[in-house]
């Protein structure tokens, strides 16, 4: 009973995902006016037939902010998340296949990343680089930023995850039968990490998410005009009571719709084993 | 499997003393380690040679030649990390670019704010987590269960900024906002931790002579999910810290997490570097704290 309500709950999450990527993927059509046009005579406007969400303080419309937002934050977290997970996949991977001074070697350097917290490692980092950027260079900082940053907690686990492979029987077979180095890993191993691959994947994509979110609100995230979840949200600054203007708390409802469906969606034993 | 106790803390002191050793040398090496990374990172940051006093038109040639003159030393990374060694050995951090203040000052006036603010937070964080933890597992309703999941799902989905934002909005302590972000983190994995231990062959067979859920609990589940409670309690630190930035940065609070983000916004490397090597260094010493604690309390054979 508990089980069917769980992949009842699943289901409901995956449609709410793919419906948001959908609708944020078709911004174009739903909002022509686009994220950054002023209407300057309708300045924190109030929502209406014209305006769903209302207008921000410099004029723009917040219903397609919020969709064009959404579309960046969904569309590179996955791909910061790709790179993460393929970082992770050469370090843990090949350390854990390679076993001894190397799995020694990764693991070091893994803790080392480890140690600092997440969010005081992003914004040293991203203080590295320049501030002052075009929006589109901003955006790609900051999901680079994401991606290379990100692997070291895949990375334990893969190096886990191929040491146990490397002294597992079949491996040991393959060996014994001539089959060495670079083949062995990409024939043997690394279609057996494919799992563990998949799950750090997916865990990494909502980590993502909330991470971009949180160095948009410190402004250190993605750069005006362009929209993202953290950008919009960083617009919450500026609200005295919830009463006021509810509607400027629908990015924060739309994040935590997403990231709950996601959370759903990654409570399945294959992806979290 | 035979029922252990917790043993008191009588290992023998020179193991105890070994590990301590092993740790702090390990946490000396990480430490400079990640200073190193940290100093290479900026010296290799663009923009790291421009110096804003150079475009002072009041400054003749013979100044801006000084001014790049005090910074020669800081080209080659090496040295610039030696002579940073060299400055903090003898307590000398640098100065901030920023904030024109000795670093080791500015720290000195920063830490109480943080060690207080996260401090607290981190207790109620861990009073909130344990008491849902500890009742559910008493309780075992389905629920409360699903209450509790629920609860700190939608924490776990609100980005820490957000919610210092919103404690500034329901004029909340900014303590409460570092509780509410990592009291998530706590009980989900205090809670699958507890649940995985009741799920033991000893727990069934202790509920099967009959024992009170309390003594359960106290004296079969806890020994078994302590060890990685308390490492757990470890991890927290560095996730309270993290949770100090946007706390600290949004609440107004004039702490490390603070000094760190306009660090950030201004690029004040050096500033920058020393708080990683300070950070780095709180959080390994709160792991291996926690590594020593469980090494002290782990059971022993009778």
């Amino acid at each position: 009973m508990q089980r069917e309500r769980m992949n009842a709950a699943r289901k409901l999450a995956c449609v709410v995902v793919v419906a948001v990527c959908a609708v944020s993927l078709g911004a174009n059509w739903l909002a022509p006016a686009g994220y950054s046009k002023q209407f300057r005579d309708a300045p924190s406007a109030p929502p209406s037939h014209q305006h769903l969400l209302g207008t921000d303080e410099v004029g723009r419309d917040r219903f397609a902010r919020v969709l064009y937002g959404t579309r960046i934050s969904l569309l590179l977290a996955p791909a910061a998340a790709l790179v993460s997970t393929v970082l992770a996949a050469l370090v843990g991977g090949l350390a854990g296949y390679l076993g001894g001074i190397w799995l020694r070697l990764a693991r070091g350097f893994t803790d080392l990343f480890l140690s600092l917290p997440w969010l005081f490692l992003l914004i040293t980092v991203r203080a590295l680089l320049p501030l002052n950027v075009s929006p589109l260079v901003s955006v790609l900082i900051t999901f680079l930023i994401l991606g290379l940053l990100g692997w070291a907690a895949s990375a334990r686990v893969l190096s886990t995850s191929a040491d146990a492979l490397r002294n597992s029987d079949f491996v040991l077979q393959a060996r014994a039968s001539g089959l060495h180095g670079p083949r062995l890993f990409l024939v043997h191993v690394l279609p057996n990490l494919k799992p563990v691959l998949y799950a750090q994947f997916w865990i990494s994509i909502p980590v993502f998410i909330l991470s971009e979110a949180n160095l948009g609100i410190l402004g250190l995230g993605v750069a005006e005009p362009l929209p993202s979840w953290g950008s919009l949200l960083r617009e919450l600054e500026g609200l005295i009571s919830f009463r006021e203007e509810p509607w400027r708390l629908v990015p924060l409802l739309l994040l935590i719709v997403v990231l709950t469906s996601f959370q759903l969606l990654l409570s399945n034993e294959e992806v979290t084993a | 499997m035979p029922l252990r106790r917790m043993s008191s803390p009588k290992t023998q002191p020179w193991k105890i003393a070994r590990l301590l050793s092993r740790k702090l040398g390990a946490i000396a090496a990480l430490v400079l380690l990640g200073g190193l990374l940290s100093a290479t990172l900026v010296r290799l940051a663009p923009g790291f040679d421009a110096d804003e006093r150079e475009l002072d038109p009041g400054l003749n040639a013979e100044s801006v030649r000084a001014l790049r003159q005090s910074r020669a030393g800081e080209h080659n990374i090496l040295s610039f990390y030696a002579g940073y060694l060299r400055g903090a050995i003898h307590g000398d951090l640098g100065t901030s670019h920023a904030l024109g203040q000795p670093v080791q000052s500015l720290l000195r006036e920063r830490w109480p704010v943080t060690a207080r603010v996260a401090g607290v937070g981190l207790l109620l964080a861990w009073l909130l987590a344990s008491t849902l933890a500890f009742t559910a597992c008493l309780w075992r309703r389905s629920a409360y269960e699903i209450l509790g999941t629920t609860v700190s799902g939608a924490f776990l989905c609100i980005p820490a900024a957000v919610l210092a934002l919103l404690s500034v909005i329901l004029n909340a302590p900014g303590y409460l906002a570092i509780a509410l972000i990592v009291f998530p983190k706590i009980y989900r994995y205090s809670r699958n931790l507890l649940a995985k231990a009741y799920t033991l062959p000893h727990i069934t067979a202790a509920r099967a002579r009959g024992l009170g859920e309390v003594r359960i609990l106290a004296w079969h589940v806890l020994p078994v999910a302590g060890p990685q409670m308390i490492a757990l309690a470890g991890i927290t630190v560095s996730i309270a810290l993290g949770a100090s930035i946007p706390v600290e940065a949004l609440c107004g609070l004039p702490g490390i997490g603070q000094l760190a983000w306009q660090a950030a916004l201004s690029r004040d490397l050096p500033l920058l570097v020393n708080l990683t090597v300070l950070v780095t260094l709180v959080t390994l010493l709160a792991n291996s704290g926690a590594d020593v604690m469980i090494y002290m309390l782990r059971p022993r054979e009778a």
